[in-house]
């Protein structure tokens, strides 16, 4: 490390009576790694914001390679060799990556893009650090894991010498997360001085060289990565000891649900092949596995949203003839989407809207065509007080939730209704390590209560945590069962990389 | 400087943003009026008398009103659940030359008060198949209906052109084009003797509360809403989508069809190819304005109804060309695009 490559000095910024940042002082050395740890709505983004000019603070200044920034001037911040990559990328799908690169740094009224100059030098930075993507593939046809080099490509394009990446493992896998990091890691190792914002424990130890929590606004510790650990960690972000409630033993009784030789056809594609599985009242079957190996289909599927090509499946030993989600929520079936923006709940309407959306067809919440909004109203204000929502009464619009908030509201209109079966898919996918406690809480008490529970995570803590048996996905398929006992985390990669014979 | 979403959008801002709107609008249409050399002031004032000045006038600009309504909710229901129905001027003409068909002394020949409620239906069903066509083309193509709906537009006003110089023309007027009429004792009870004003009003405001009723307290509105917003969370909730839009176009086409049948009923007695001076494309205006509201329709459509009814009064007193009533309507949709941003957001330095 030479020298300060970024400064921080005093930071404050209110947003009406809200203090997100609050006298914040932070340095960056030169070829530095540093994580900002902090819980969702801790000032992570905003500090990061004012930083790259997007916000103005009301006090304090930033100084990059020894040089003030003028405050809200993302153009200074660019120019002063400073890079963001956001959460949600800003790419144009259906421009090449290229395109996307140098989209922007063109002069006006150059009649040509000059592509082949653009061309050598992203060849040059890809090789240097490791990040391949093919220039002139259609930006929406690449994953996720490369997109994301192709917004880090783009900050590296325009010189930057100093990165900032918003929650950059929020939409990876287990293992594009392993490999950003290895990347960061040369990145910094050649000069590149490296912010990352992240709520992952695990990820700043492994990843950061130094630490730097946020809490409320405020920085709270500052630490290096080699001097501390995660519960040290985790109790300077959340400001008291958390701690991830674990199963106990308990005996599981009938079989709630069953898959036998299921598989899901989808236009000549095969999307889950010969899939069985039970899951008994009172037990958690965890289904592991990378994304994008099925998961998804078969949340769908034993959420009545897809129907199978072959096989049954049986609910409380019928097999189900008619696939519909309202059919599965009258028999008792709890569906936490793993997307929950996207199929969990609908921003733009108010949170009772929301909370009886899925059993709008029940007497208690409308008669005769019509929304009996006093029984609806008064059913998502006990789900906001039993499952502690915070944020808003029933009225509020939903998308004014904080997502853990969100969470526990999708998680509340299901618990509320006691059901025998709950399918979880992803769901502390994104929250912050307290509401990952609420969330695993509830699921545990669930269980405890005699629900069926099938979780599907990528997260293995998690499904070490709270699962009794575990079934690997790959491809489609998945593993026969074994029991979380018998799991260690080098049996489980192999059942994840489809080896499960060998495991066994 | 950027936007930030507001958490809540008060309910004075919500209304102050159509008010501002239409002031802008009128402010920016002032100047153009003043560059044709005429006092503003006193070319408003003509406006407002041409459109409320005395009894005719006001019966007139009421007229005008009435199929601005229904287009208007028209749009707006289907906007609502992101139907983009773009076709309520095909609509209002297929529902109009139903009417004029079955009303004359080709149809149906029913006593009045059985025949008239029969002839609105038939003018709203024929306006609802028509849209049916573009939503099952974007449900099981994906085929995107504002081009079929926009399109089918000309197709219908062609179609409507054929029959009245072919099978429904009406033989007795010499030779013009105009379908055959309908009978006498077939027209609507007038609101205000010796006027245009006809009960029609009164249909279009009462379908304006009932819609309203509709989207805001039925299981149905709450779904059709919930389709248009987020269609993946809507299915994954168990919301029949298909059906619920099915039911949105035939409610959306079926007021415009309503319109083209009530104006035939109310005002015309027969079709002609410029029987709408683009009543179906105004009501998207008159439904941006109203914010997709069905109360603020009526408003919006009375505003709409005003400035064209208005302009011509302005335009024979002053001599102002009464085009700048398409202005003024033309700025206040701009301007309330404007208006509606800065009260959902607002702006950051």
């Amino acid at each position: 490390m030479s020298g300060r490559a970024l400064e921080l000095n005093g930071i404050t910024k209110r947003f009406g009576a809200l203090v997100a940042n609050d006298d914040v002082t932070l340095t960056l050395g030169q070829g530095e790694l540093l994580a900002l740890l902090g819980e969702n709505g801790a000032g992570k983004t905003t500090l990061m914001n004012i930083l790259f000019g997007h916000y103005t603070a009301d006090s304090g200044s930033v100084v990059a390679f020894g040089r003030t920034l003028p405050p809200g001037k993302p153009r200074a911040a660019i120019e002063a060799g400073i890079g963001m990559v956001h959460q949600h990328f800003a790419l144009a799908a259906n421009l090449s990556v290229i395109e996307n690169v140098i989209a922007g740094t063109e002069r006006l009224g150059a009649l040509a893009l000059n592509k082949r100059a653009a061309r050598v030098k992203l060849a040059a930075l890809s090789e240097r650090f490791g990040l391949t993507v093919d220039p002139d593939a259609r930006v929406g046809d690449l994953s996720v894991g490369e997109r994301q080099r192709v917004e880090i490509l783009k900050s590296l394009y325009r010189d930057a010498r100093v990165l900032i990446l918003d929650e950059p493992t929020a939409v990876l896998t287990h293992q594009e997360a392993e490999r950003l990091y290895r990347t960061l890691r040369g990145m910094a190792e050649q000069g590149l001085s490296i912010i990352f914002i992240s709520h992952k424990l695990h990820e700043v130890l492994a990843a950061a060289d130094r630490v730097v929590v946020l809490r409320g606004g405020k920085v709270v510790a500052e630490r290096k990565a080699g001097d501390t650990n995660r519960e040290e960690l985790a109790e300077l972000m959340v400001g008291r000891r958390v701690a991830r409630p674990h199963r106990d033993a308990q005996t599981p009784g009938a079989v709630a649900l069953k898959a036998d030789r299921v598989s899901v056809m989808s236009g000549g594609a095969s999307l889950l092949a010969d899939v069985s599985f039970e899951v008994r009242a009172g037990e958690t079957l965890g289904v592991i596995g990378v994304s994008g190996n099925g998961q998804s289909t078969l949340g769908r599927l034993v959420s009545g949203l897809v129907s199978p090509s072959s096989g049954s499946l049986d609910l409380f030993g019928h097999p189900v003839a008619q696939f519909s989600p309202r059919g599965f929520v009258e028999m008792g079936v709890g569906r936490i989407p793993e997307d929950r923006n996207a199929d969990g709940a609908i921003g733009e309407m108010t949170i009772w809207e929301n909370a009886v959306l899925e059993r709008i067809g029940e007497k208690r919440f409308s008669a005769g065509g019509l929304v009996r909004r006093g029984p609806a109203r008064a059913f998502a204000a006990e789900i906001i007080r039993r499952f502690d929502v915070r944020g808003g009464g029933p009225d509020t619009a939903t998308r004014l939730l904080s997502g853990g908030n969100m969470q526990k509201l999708i998680l509340g209109r299901n618990l509320i209704a006691a059901p025998k079966i709950l399918v979880a898919a992803q769901p502390t996918r994104g929250l912050d390590e307290g509401a990952v406690a609420a969330v695993h809480a509830e699921i545990l008490a669930a269980r405890r209560a005699g629900t069926a529970v099938l979780l599907i995570s990528e997260d293995l803590d998690e499904v070490v945590a709270l699962a009794d048996r575990v079934q690997a996905i790959v491809k489609g398929r998945l593993s026969p069962p074994i029991t979380v006992s018998d799991a260690d985390p080098r049996r489980l990669g192999l059942m994840m990389a489809g080896a499960w014979d060998e495991a066994a | 400087m950027r936007l930030e979403r507001r958490a809540h959008v008060p309910l004075s801002l919500a209304i102050a943003a159509p008010i501002g709107a239409v002031v802008a609008a009128l402010i920016l249409a002032g100047l153009l009026i003043a560059l044709a050399g005429v006092p503003v002031f006193e070319a408003y004032r003509r406006m407002l008398i041409g459109a409320f000045g005395s009894r005719l006038s006001i019966s007139e600009t009421l007229t005008r009103t009435t199929p601005l309504i229904l287009t208007g909710l028209a749009a707006a229901v289907a906007f609502r659940s992101r139907v983009w129905n773009i076709g309520a001027e095909g609509q209002f003409y297929l529902g109009a030359l139903a009417t004029a068909a079955l009303g004359s002394k080709l149809g149906l020949h029913l006593a009045p008060l059985v025949e008239i409620p029969i002839l609105m239906l038939a003018g709203a069903l024929a306006g609802a198949l028509l849209l049916l066509v573009p939503l099952g083309l974007r449900l099981k193509f994906g085929v995107d209906e504002v081009v079929t709906t926009l399109l089918l537009n000309f197709v219908a006003v062609l179609f409507v052109s054929m029959m009245i110089e072919g099978p429904l023309k009406d033989p007795l007027a010499f030779g013009w084009p105009q379908s055959v009429p309908i009978l006498a004792d077939m027209a609507l009870p007038k609101l205000l003797p010796r006027s245009r004003l006809h009960i029609g009003l009164l249909v279009a405001i009462g379908l304006a509360l009932v819609l309203y009723f509709v989207q805001s307290r039925t299981r149905f509105g709450l779904e059709a809403r919930a389709a248009g917003l987020n269609p993946q969370a809507a299915r994954f909730a168990g919301v029949p989508i298909g059906w619920i839009l099915v039911r949105v176009a035939l409610i959306s086409g079926g007021l415009a069809g309503l319109a083209g049948a009530i104006e035939v009923l109310g005002v015309k007695g027969y079709v002609t190819t410029d029987l709408s001076p683009g009543f179906g494309y105004t009501g998207v205006v008159v439904a941006m304005l109203a914010g997709l509201n069905p109360i603020g329709v009526i408003v919006a459509a009375l505003f709409v109804a005003t400035m064209f009814v208005g302009a011509d009064g302005m335009s024979r007193a002053m001599g102002v060309p009464s085009f700048i009533a398409d202005v003024i309507v033309a700025l206040s949709l701009l301007t309330m695009l404007v208006a509606l941003l800065l009260a959902n957001y607002r702006v950051r330095r």
